[in-house]
């Protein structure tokens, strides 16, 4: 259909697909290193087998698409979802969660959409939501961390045993996760105050010594590569601050209303999915506005819904959730929020028309 | 101090102006046959008035202008002429256009007529116009508008400033920078001569900040006309379009499909200046301008003066020629430039760069999918959503991407240089662009057939009607002579 190219620029910037994805995933290093000491060598199995399953899971979509699949596999996005996947699982989990969930992230809410850029959903979520649903009962089997090499941690071959075999006796340290022991703990009437001596301190929330999905362990470290990524301009800010500032804002006023019914927005931030959410998933440019102005509206929207759903629905985290609503709503707010047309006013009309006989 | 006003969107590209900004400007040696293309302007091309084997003068016009927007055609030098006729064009595709090949006789012989003028500003506005008519002084920031048009815009605006851009957003070209630093008594006088023509009080020079010398000399050179002010302005791209400028200047925004002298100011290219003085106070038609030739390919980038239809090849030669195969030939910038099908084209009144990129330098990447980052839509400094545009365009509906703002599209390049996938954004609006045009023709056409169909019908019909009418009216004439005749019996 089109003529050959003609027009420049014959100069480019140096961001390419592969190296943002390559920035991203350098941003998760220090968390995911964190997670898997952390959690150990069944953690350091099932996020392997995870990201493994969704490479192959993208080359051989492509493969029955017959598209070309090594520029497709080299632009890093079936890594990414992989990777983001594995840090949202819990860390021993057994490994055909990870096979499920990668091929219901790259199959499912990737390729069958049209692949890279045209799935309306994070992939990621999608897996984990379904997940969730699922399997509820694998998808919340939580452990008390065991950092890799100490005395009561698994081993290699225990770790291997643990994620391909189900087998591992360790029931007794099974632990739930901040958010999901207040919840319960709120939901038999038992008062904040008292319930807050059950869970880990906020500092060790910080720094990721409590139960928790494999990549949430430090909400500081998933800071970090937030930040590292805002510095480098991968992501912009309207999307992290919009959602952090209107969970922050919502948390505290109704702890400020009454402080024994509802968390302290501390508990809100440091839950480290709101981290990984609002730096590393909800930032997915494929499925967040394109606007800067839609991307605080889509911030602020996962934000609220956080909230919400952590509040008051049924599951005691609510960031996949959030996210998912939010990205259906991508499309309609790209549609209704567009930049200012230079020279024009909001409605697309030209800038103080001039009267019809002089134009 | 002005304040200054920010411009929403923009890229940086790497400047790379390093390589030709420190080299002073020097002349090219005649080439042994110029091609002067009759077709260096915006609007419609001038008409031939020299036969093959005429003799020329140097300056002497050997194409007339030909309509509202155009511009006449001079001899760069002197010598004899080789024929009228097709000559590969200085345009991407090739095609021929119809050129004045010129083979110098090395005497440089003036035409008579050229004659300096002593005081330029005892002319009236309109004469001064009528001059840079004349001397077929264009845009020479690249855009090639035919400049005297733009200096008779008081007869129907209110005008108040000038403003002159200095800017030279482009990255490589350094041409802009060395004409202010080398000349810049001879553009002032040119911007002042301007100022006059159009009866404006106010000149504001604007210079962007990586070129402080430029802005010194241009300081120094201005320095006794209270009236013009010489502005630094960031270095962003592309500050050189004269609505982004005027924005920073004023914060003010040309409303959409109009001009500049909607909001009172005209602006002016630096070279153009320079042409202005040239011609008004030395009688010199536009015959050569400054150019830089740079690139990675290129062994000495040089800023150089070049007499008009000088084939590029000669350019290049002078600089050390090439040091390996260049990837792309660009006219022009990186970012707006265009290719150009091989160096036998000539230097034409618009060239401001010829650059000979090497593969590094353009960055050829296949293009990927789109991920939707939104990268283009904060480079728009138009305000528009090129990848929604580009969509469209793709799945055919072009009346949708005229809807996002398609033909608001200034066509600078910032969303595709932004674009991580590599997506030729620009291409997509340029095809799109030129299929509305040629839509619109056709209906033109089909209207016009239209039109001249229906009018011949009616005159068809006025015709018969006039035949019935002549009958009718014989037939009573008869009726009445046999009334008549009937009655004397």
């Amino acid at each position: 259909m089109m003529a050959p190219l003609t027009a420049g620029p014959f100069t480019h910037s140096a961001r390419s697909v592969p190296a943002t994805m390559g920035w991203v995933i350098l941003a998760l290093l220090p968390a995911t290193l964190f997670g898997l000491w952390h959690y150990g060598w069944p953690a350091i199995f099932l996020f392997l087998v995870t990201i493994i399953a969704a490479i192959v899971a993208e080359a051989l979509s492509l493969k029955i698409a017959a598209k070309p699949i090594k520029p497709a596999l080299l632009d890093g996005s079936a890594l990414l979802t992989g990777w983001l996947l594995a840090l949202t699982l819990p860390p021993w989990a057994p490994w055909w969660i990870g096979v499920v969930g990668s091929l219901l992230a790259i199959v499912i809410a990737k390729q069958l959409f049209g692949g890279i850029g045209q799935n309306l959903f994070n992939p990621a979520m999608v897996a984990r939501v379904a997940l969730l649903i699922s399997f509820p009962l694998e998808m919340t089997q939580f452990y008390a961390p065991m950092p890799l090499f100490s005395p009561s941690a698994p081993g290699f071959l225990e770790g291997l045993q643990i994620t391909f075999f189900g087998v591992g006796h360790y029931d007794a340290v099974s632990s739930a996760t901040t958010l999901g022991y207040l919840k319960t703990e709120l939901g038999r009437e038992i008062p904040l105050s008292q319930a807050e001596s059950g869970v880990a301190s906020i500092s060790s929330m910080a720094w990721g010594d409590s139960a928790g999905s494999l990549g949430e362990g430090s909400a500081l470290l998933l800071l970090l590569g937030g930040g590292w990524l805002l510095y480098k301009k991968v992501i912009s800010w309207h999307i992290p601050v919009a959602m952090l500032l209107t969970i922050l804002i919502l948390a505290a006023l109704f702890h400020w209303i009454d402080s024994e019914r509802y968390v302290g927005p501390l508990y809100h931030l440091l839950s480290a999915a709101t981290m990984l959410g609002a730096f590393f998933i909800a930032t997915d440019l494929v499925t967040s506005p394109v606007t800067r102005t839609g991307q605080i509206l889509f911030g602020a929207g996962c934000g609220l819904l956080t909230f919400v759903i952590r509040t008051w629905a049924g599951y005691p985290e609510g960031v996949a959730f959030a996210v998912l609503l939010m990205n259906g709503a991508t499309p309609l707010i790209d549609h209704y929020i567009k930049p200012r047309i230079y020279g024009r006013d909001r409605h697309g009309q030209p800038l103080n028309r001039r009267s019809p006989e002089e134009s | 101090m002005l304040k200054l006003f920010t411009l929403r969107g923009g890229v940086h590209p790497e400047e790379r102006k390093q390589l030709s900004s420190g080299v002073a400007v020097e002349s090219l040696p005649l080439s042994p046959l110029l091609h002067i293309p009759l077709q260096q302007h915006i609007g419609a091309a001038a008409t031939p008035m020299v036969h093959r084997g005429e003799r020329v003068k140097k300056g002497q016009m050997i194409a007339r202008s030909q309509g509202m927007i155009s511009a006449p055609v001079h001899a760069p030098t002197s010598g004899r002429v080789m024929g009228v006729g097709g000559y590969p064009a200085h345009h991407p595709s090739g095609l021929l256009v119809t050129t004045v090949t010129l083979q110098p006789d090395g005497e440089e012989a003036w035409h008579p007529a050229i004659e300096p003028l002593d005081d330029p500003f005892a002319l009236s506005p309109k004469e001064l116009a009528g001059r840079v008519a004349a001397a077929g002084i264009v845009g020479m920031g690249g855009a090639t508008f035919p400049s005297a048009v733009k200096l008779n815009l008081r007869q129907r605006y209110q005008l108040h400033t000038l403003v002159i851009n200095g800017a030279e957003c482009e990255p490589y070209l350094t041409c802009d920078d060395r004409l202010m630093q080398e000349r810049s008594e001879a553009v002032i006088s040119g911007v002042r001569l301007m100022a006059h023509a159009l009866g404006v009080e106010r000149v504001t020079i604007a210079i962007e900040r990586n070129k402080p010398e430029a802005t010194v000399a241009m300081q120094q050179a201005a320095a006794q006309w209270p009236e013009i002010t010489i502005v630094s302005i960031p270095t962003q791209y592309p500050m050189g379009s004269e609505k982004h400028l005027l924005q920073i200047l004023t914060g003010e925004e040309i409303p959409a499909r109009g001009l500049t002298a909607d909001i009172g100011v005209v602006v002016h290219n630096v070279a153009t200046a320079f042409a202005v003085h040239e011609a008004l106070y030395a009688g010199r038609p536009l015959i050569s301008r400054l150019v830089t030739v740079s690139g990675g390919a290129v062994r000495q980038p040089k800023n150089l003066e070049v007499p008009l239809g000088t084939p590029l090849q000669d350019l290049i030669d002078y600089c050390g020629g090439l040091s390996e195969q260049p990837a792309q030939l660009i006219s022009g910038g990186p970012m707006m430039g265009q290719p150009i099908p091989s160096l036998r084209v000539p230097l034409v009144k618009g060239s401001n760069g010829v650059l000979a990129l090497t593969s590094r330098e353009v960055s050829a990447d296949t293009p990927r999918p789109c991920i939707r980052c939104g990268g283009c839509v904060e480079a728009c400094p138009c305000g528009l959503v090129p990848l929604e545009m580009a969509a469209h365009i793709r799945s055919g509906n072009l009346d949708s991407s005229v809807k996002l703002g398609l033909l608001d599209c200034i066509g600078c390049g910032s969303c595709s240089w932004a674009c991580p996938s590599h997506i030729p954004l620009v291409h997509h609006f340029n095809y799109a662009k030129g299929e509305l045009a040629a839509r619109q023709r056709q209906q033109h056409q089909q209207g016009e057939t239209k039109r001249l169909a229906e009018a011949r019908s009616a005159r068809m019909e006025a015709i018969k009607r006039a035949k019935r009418e002549q009958l009718l009216k014989r037939k009573r004439e008869a009726e009445a002579k046999k009334r008549a005749e009937e009655a004397l019996l």
